[in-house]
């Protein structure tokens, strides 16, 4: 019985293997070639690695990868001649050079401008907020606020604003 | 002042930029074989399989390559304005059949008319994998010296006629 409910459980899997029509004799090479094709983006569905898409463009894809890999060609240049016909925009991870430069920095440069503005912001208030000592009067307003707190909730907008003001005045 | 200005400018040039990443089509990229040599090849043409062509011999004359197959849909869109194009004889258009069935092929330009001075049979794609090819219709200028010098994705429309390939053909045809 458990026999039977884990072969039932694996029957999926078997038939989803059955989907995959043209594979590699050698299935190492056909290990090494579904590796290399999740590098590559396939171009006619967005986003989606040349190893799982059923594109028929991917197909191609895979046929030409196998011929290669059959005739004794690199990874490297297998990637090489995918660049060399479709651009740098068939590889999921483009190398960084001359071209995707400004792709690569743009984030450090952006964090470099966003922390610029905050250092001269900041910078810029230290010089806006003066320490300044409390009048006598002011000092015993504050007193009394906070040792009858229940008095200063009362009556709390008005005071606090009036405070607030003769701060920035002073 | 400052501060609602530089806020409001940043936000302007985002505005651009995100809403002209809308406009772009992202399955059109850039092709790397612009600028290059239009690869070499040599194959039977659609209608008569016995003779042969390969791009050398177009050298000295710009012409076009359209990549076609019976089975595209928007090559229909693009198939009467390729009509038009070829009976103005501006410049020659070679067509490539591309991963289709040679019956098909023929078949289809019997019945729709044939813009093309000659047809080339791509029937297993290899040719169209050199070339790039990844969607069809694909149209490429080639110059004198056999250089591509333009890819165009998508079908002619009498716009990108008009405006792009056009202007380049009698530019290419001065040099």
């Amino acid at each position: 019985m458990r026999f039977l409910l884990i072969l039932a459980l694996l029957l999926p899997v078997f038939s989803f293997a059955g989907e995959a029509k043209d594979i590699a004799d050698d299935p190492v090479m056909e290990m090494r070639m579904i590796r290399l094709a999740e590098k590559v983006r396939c171009l006619v569905c967005q986003s989606e690695p040349v190893s799982t898409s059923h594109s028929d463009w991917s197909n191609d894809v895979r046929a030409i990868m196998r011929d290669k890999m059959k005739a004794g060609a690199t990874d490297q240049q297998i990637m090489d001649l995918l660049v060399e016909r479709f651009g740098k925009s068939v590889l999921f991870d483009p190398p960084v050079d001359k071209e995707t430069m400004p792709l690569w920095m743009a984030p450090f440069i952006l964090l470099l401008l966003g922390g610029l503005g905050l250092f001269y912001q900041l910078k810029k208030r230290r010089g806006v907020v003066v320490d300044t000592t409390l009048s006598v009067q002011d000092e015993q307003r504050a007193a009394s606020l906070l040792n009858e707190p229940s008095a200063a909730l009362n009556d709390a907008p008005e005071p606090v604003g009036q405070a607030g003001k003769k701060d920035t005045q002073a | 002042m400052m501060r609602f200005i530089l806020p409001f400018v940043i936000f302007l040039v985002l505005s651009v930029f995100l809403y002209k990443g809308l406009g772009r089509d992202t399955r059109e990229v850039p092709s790397p074989l612009v600028g290059k040599p239009a690869p070499a090849f040599m194959l039977p043409q659609l209608h008569d399989a016995t003779r042969q062509f390969a791009p050398k011999e177009m050298l000295g004359k710009v012409w076009l390559l359209n990549v076609w197959a019976s089975w595209c849909g928007a090559c229909k869109d693009e198939h009467p304005i390729l009509m038009e194009l070829s009976h103005q004889n501006i410049v020659p258009i070679v067509g490539l059949d591309y991963k289709d069935k040679r019956l098909d092929g023929e078949a289809t330009l019997n019945n729709a008319g044939d813009p093309y001075n000659l047809v080339i049979a791509d029937l297993d794609g290899k040719v169209g994998f050199d070339y790039g090819v990844y969607g069809v219709p694909e149209t490429y200028v080639i110059d004198k010296k056999g250089i591509i010098k333009f890819k165009l994705i998508g079908p002619v429309t009498p716009q990108n006629l008009r405006e792009t390939i056009l202007p380049m053909v009698a530019e290419l045809e001065k040099q």
